[in-house]
């Protein structure tokens, strides 16, 4: 499946290409974003890692480094 | 894969693999947060406190957490302080989202500059000098906040450092020898009591960055990501890559480090506070370690 993920701290939308049935963690892990760094949104709502993917799905991965 | 107490989609994994939806991951911020308060005795019934905001997730999460424990257990009067280092890419929209909540919360917000005070904005400074810019910002804040919080003669000095920030200052001190330094670190800061200097207090010490970014986007409080531009090649970024890179493989890590940090503390600040007494600046009369203040060594420069 595909799926566009919005990267907020590049302020890039990317398409990453996954298995079916894969989850959150898995795109995270397909573009090299530490998962303790980002919360995501899957359709305008948090959600956790082992949160499974669909087509279709809006996904926003948010930075949590503010600093200052 | 639902939240522990109440059978809804979660919205936060802990370490342990205890999920929580939105509503019971706020309740469980919130009576962790003022469990540090009360274990650390970091408020009492007279305290006034000065609340340092920069506009972003900690700073305004906890404006908003010590307004709600100040209505709900003591009555602490509360103030706002901002400094505006004057970053143009950065600090305006942060001081929108923080005039938005104190103005909802009804806290008066003091704003202070580094152009006001030091004749110039940091950008300009940084074009000036070559100094660090993390260094240079971060004394002139620190240098400000215990100034005007003393003038608004407040007990305390709030800040939003969170579990993230403290374990990368640990670390960030043994890398370089800094060992003293730590001595001023803890949920309660401060080696010597002085009249001058105005006891910090960190009630978001054992939430974790993203936790509090998960709070922060929940509760609104900030409107847009913004980050700071000079944070990304600071020593503390590689220290904050390091630290997150070394979660993901032993997670809990963070929390080890800072509560074993926390067995030593009172050894450390019970050798420090034998050795040092606290000085005056020769030039500005501010609580210092030396003779002469950083932040007047900095403005030494600037002027010259």
């Amino acid at each position: 499946m595909k799926i566009k993920a919005f990267i907020e701290r590049e302020n890039k939308t990317k398409e990453i290409t996954l298995k079916e049935n894969s989850k959150i963690i898995d795109l995270l892990k397909e573009l090299k974003i530490n998962q303790t760094s980002v919360f995501i949104t899957k359709n305008n709502e948090i959600v956790i890692e082992d949160e499974k993917l669909e087509d279709k799905d809006e996904i926003k991965i948010l930075s949590v480094i503010s600093g200052g | 894969m639902t939240c522990k107490n109440c059978s809804i989609k979660p919205v936060y994994s802990q370490i342990s693999g205890v999920k929580l939806c939105r509503s019971c991951f706020i309740k469980y911020f919130e009576k962790k947060v003022i469990k540090t308060i009360k274990k650390y005795n970091l408020i009492q019934n007279n305290d006034k406190i000065a609340v340092a905001v920069s506009g972003g997730k900690d700073s305004l999460s906890l404006l908003y957490l010590l307004d709600k424990y100040a209505k709900k257990y003591k009555n602490q009067k509360l103030i706002a302080i901002l400094i505006d280092e004057g970053i143009e890419t950065y600090r305006p929209k942060t001081i929108e989202d923080a005039k938005k909540l104190a103005k909802e919360l009804d806290i008066e917000l003091k704003i202070y500059s580094f152009k006001d005070e030091f004749s110039k904005p940091l950008d300009k400074i940084l074009k000036e000098l070559k100094e660090n810019a993390c260094s240079v910002c971060g004394t002139f804040r620190r240098y400000l906040l215990n100034k005007y919080a003393r003038k608004l003669d407040v007990t305390k000095l709030a800040t939003g450092h969170n579990l993230d920030d403290e374990a990368q200052s640990i670390l960030m001190n043994q890398f370089k020898g800094n060992i003293e330094v730590s001595a001023r670190l803890g949920p309660i800061t401060g080696i010597i009591k002085d009249k001058k200097f105005i006891p910090r207090i960190k009630p978001l010490y054992f939430m974790t960055e993203k936790e509090t970014a998960i709070y922060s986007y929940l509760k609104g409080f900030t409107s847009k990501f913004i980050e700071c531009p000079n944070s990304y090649d600071s020593y503390r970024d590689e220290v904050r890559n390091l630290l997150n890179s070394l979660e993901v493989k032993y997670p809990g890590i963070k929390y080890s480090i800072v509560n074993s940090f926390l067995v030593t503390l009172p050894l450390l600040k019970d050798h420090y506070s034998k050795s040092r007494k606290m000085e005056y600046c020769s030039k500005c009369n501010e609580p210092c370690s030396g003779t002469i203040c950083k932040a007047c060594r900095i403005i030494e420069k600037i002027k010259n």
